[in-house]
């Protein structure tokens, strides 16, 4: 089990090195960055004098070596926007978007998972069927369009949610929902395709044959064994979860991590969008190794060091 | 001594060529579906629109009309033209601006799908055929990219080096090959194995003839179910985009863009971002449908292993 985690997290350390590569290259892809850092009114002698400071003029991977060592003690100088440190920045906006990527995680497995469950046991019937009609829509559902209906209906036409801005949880219900649905209406498929593996084997009827109630032998028996590529499944969702976040937090002039990234986007603040890159990877990679955790606790094979195939 | 293949008394080919029997059954589950009817149905309208706007679409998408501005839906505008899906705040007419927003849509999706396919079919067959230090290191890759929200990397590109359609095609494009890969290099694995590939390898078949005549044929019904959920994806990615302001340029309809502009009045002029928002989720449910009928009927990994509804697959 401990080289089963150990080699999940060097994993992890490759793909966060990977990143920063990408991250790095992505400003180089135009040519000269020093452009990108440059006002508008600067001449010649200030381009040169800037590109010297910014250590443009040396070889790339001179560069990229400073750039790796500096990323990874958390320093990606200065935004140009706000002129000051950028960490803090992208740190001060997590919370923000932590919630709202945790509240559509809840609304996942809160609704999306009983649902499933419900819709592989009762399979055939009118619930299942409009389960799976609801998941069909929810997955061809653009959030950015859902989460537009939303406000429309629940704050223009209703009226019991403000358009934009307010306090407390009012102003995190409607984002979550848009954040959450994708993530629900795969949770729901996946559940009920993986419930309907497990229910027709033998264990579940020796189970039954052992006078096992029936929610009982669903709920810890089938659930429990049909429970890994739910939790696979979960875990990639955290990744589209903050990459949705973006979307949603666009419509919703939510102030989270999401809307930072495009602003630095539009405003090309280098290392702004760097840092946020970076810090998003970092956290991301943090969960995947909490995610492999949980799958050493429901699969004893992954225990036991065999590799689990995802 | 090299044997010619056609001397001998058995049809090499066979197993990867699809028979008339076979395409025949497929064609029925096809057709049989209702799904495949229904998303075919829209393909086709959303295909008209994409393929000749300008027939489809009773007015010129860009012209403006600031006396016609905000009309509602089925009501005529101050000059008396009739407005079937209201004007925007320029007074274009929506209709024409959707209509033509397909062909942005369509095209971009399209032509991400081709990269996407293109390099993942490829990398695929490399690692698959390959095996080794190649199949560890594009799968690695392939891991590496699924793990992170790439829409991230995909706005810093698209940041960096403007917002275009190359650059929104490449980038859509880059973002996606991975499913390709994997599923090109598991199929790949099994069928490097059969019987017949040995046969083409014994008679000293060259390699890259090996993969075209034998491997290629073998993977592209799955390649064609990814593919065909791969558009849809395409188009999602490309709508979140030019909504989030980094996709196409204003001066070309598109769903994403119209859908962008409209948020801004969506308290008062509920028509400026209801209709894009609902072309979008059609076509990507068209598209869905067809997928789903399309697994059904040409996956025979799918087939044989379980015999259920459409709904149970994933």
């Amino acid at each position: 089990m401990i080289a089963y985690l150990g080699q999940r997290l060097v994993w992890a350390i490759a793909v966060l090195v990977g990143i920063s590569l990408a991250v790095f290259l992505v400003v180089h892809l135009s040519g000269d960055p020093t452009a990108l850092y440059m006002g508008p009114e600067g001449t010649k002698e200030d381009y040169e004098i800037l590109r010297a400071a910014l250590g443009f003029d040396r070889p790339l991977p001179e560069q990229y070596g400073h750039f790796l060592v500096r990323a990874l003690q958390g320093d990606f100088g200065r935004s140009l926007r706000h002129r000051q440190p950028t960490l803090p920045l992208v740190l001060q906006r997590f919370p923000a978007t932590a919630t709202l990527a945790v509240s559509a995680l809840a609304l996942a497995i809160l609704l999306a998972l009983p649902l499933g469950v419900l819709a592989a046991v009762r399979r055939g019937s009118i619930l299942d069927s409009g389960a799976m009609a609801l998941a069909l829509a929810g997955q061809c559902m653009p959030t950015f369009w859902l989460g537009i209906l939303l406000i429309l209906a629940f704050a223009v036409n209703l009226r019991w949610v403000p358009v934009y801005g307010g306090e407390g949880v009012l102003t995190l219900i409607l984002p979550a929902v848009t954040l959450g649905v994708w993530a629900m209406a795969r949770t729901a498929r996946i559940t009920r395709s993986s419930m309907l593996e497990v229910l027709n084997q033998d264990f579940l009827r020796t189970a039954r044959a052992k006078g096992i109630g029936e929610w009982s032998v669903i709920l810890r028996h089938a659930l429990r064994n049909g429970a890994i590529p739910i939790v696979t499944a979960l875990g990639l969702e955290l990744g589209n979860l903050l990459g949705g976040a973006v979307i949603t937090e666009a419509v919703f002039a939510y102030p989270g991590v999401g809307r930072l990234a495009v602003e630095a986007v539009v405003n090309k603040d280098v290392p702004l969008i760097q840092a946020v890159v970076f810090t998003v990877a970092a956290v991301l990679l943090l969960l995947n190794v909490f995610i492999d955790l949980v799958y050493t606790v429901l699969d004893p094979r992954v225990r036991l060091g065999h590799r689990h195939a995802a | 001594m090299r044997l010619d293949a056609s001397a001998l008394p058995v049809r090499l080919a066979g197993p990867s060529l699809p028979t008339p029997r076979r395409a025949w059954r497929r064609a029925r589950i096809l057709v049989g579906s209702g799904g495949a009817r229904i998303g075919a149905v829209i393909l086709l309208v959303v295909a008209a629109c994409a393929t000749a706007p300008a027939w489809v679409a009773p007015a010129d998408p860009n012209e403006q009309n600031l006396l016609g501005r905000f009309t509602r839906p089925a009501s005529r505008t101050a000059d008396g033209t009739l407005a079937v899906l209201g004007t925007d705040q320029l007074g274009r007419d929506i209709l024409s601006r959707v209509v033509h927003g397909a062909k942005t849509s369509v095209l971009i999706g399209l032509s991400a799908v081709l990269v996407a396919g293109a390099m993942g079919t490829g990398l695929g067959l490399v690692a698959g055929m390959r095996g080794g230090l190649w199949d560890h290191a594009i799968m690695r890759l392939a891991d590496m990219q699924f793990a992170f929200p790439f829409i991230l990397l995909a706005i810093t590109v698209i940041g960096v080096l403007g917002a275009n359609v190359r650059n929104i095609i490449l980038v859509v494009g880059l973002s996606n090959w991975c499913a390709y890969a994997r599923v090109v290099r598991a199929e790949t694995l099994a069928i490097r194995e059969k019987s017949f590939v040995d046969a083409a390898r014994a008679l000293g078949v060259p390699l890259a003839s090996i993969v075209w005549r034998h491997v290629l044929p073998n993977v592209s019904a799955s390649l064609i179910v990814v593919a065909t959920f791969g558009v849809a994806g395409a188009i999602l990615t490309e709508a979140g985009l030019s909504f989030l302001g980094l996709g196409v340029p204003l001066s070309i309809p598109s769903w994403g863009g119209m859908l962008a502009e409209g948020r801004q009045f969506v308290d008062t002029r509920y028509w400026l971002a209801l209709f894009p928002g609902a072309a979008l989720f059609v076509t990507v449910m068209g598209i869905n449908l067809l997928g789903d009928a399309l697994r059904d009927a040409l996956d025979p990994y799918l087939q044989t292993r379980h015999t259920r509804t459409s709904m149970d697959r994933l």
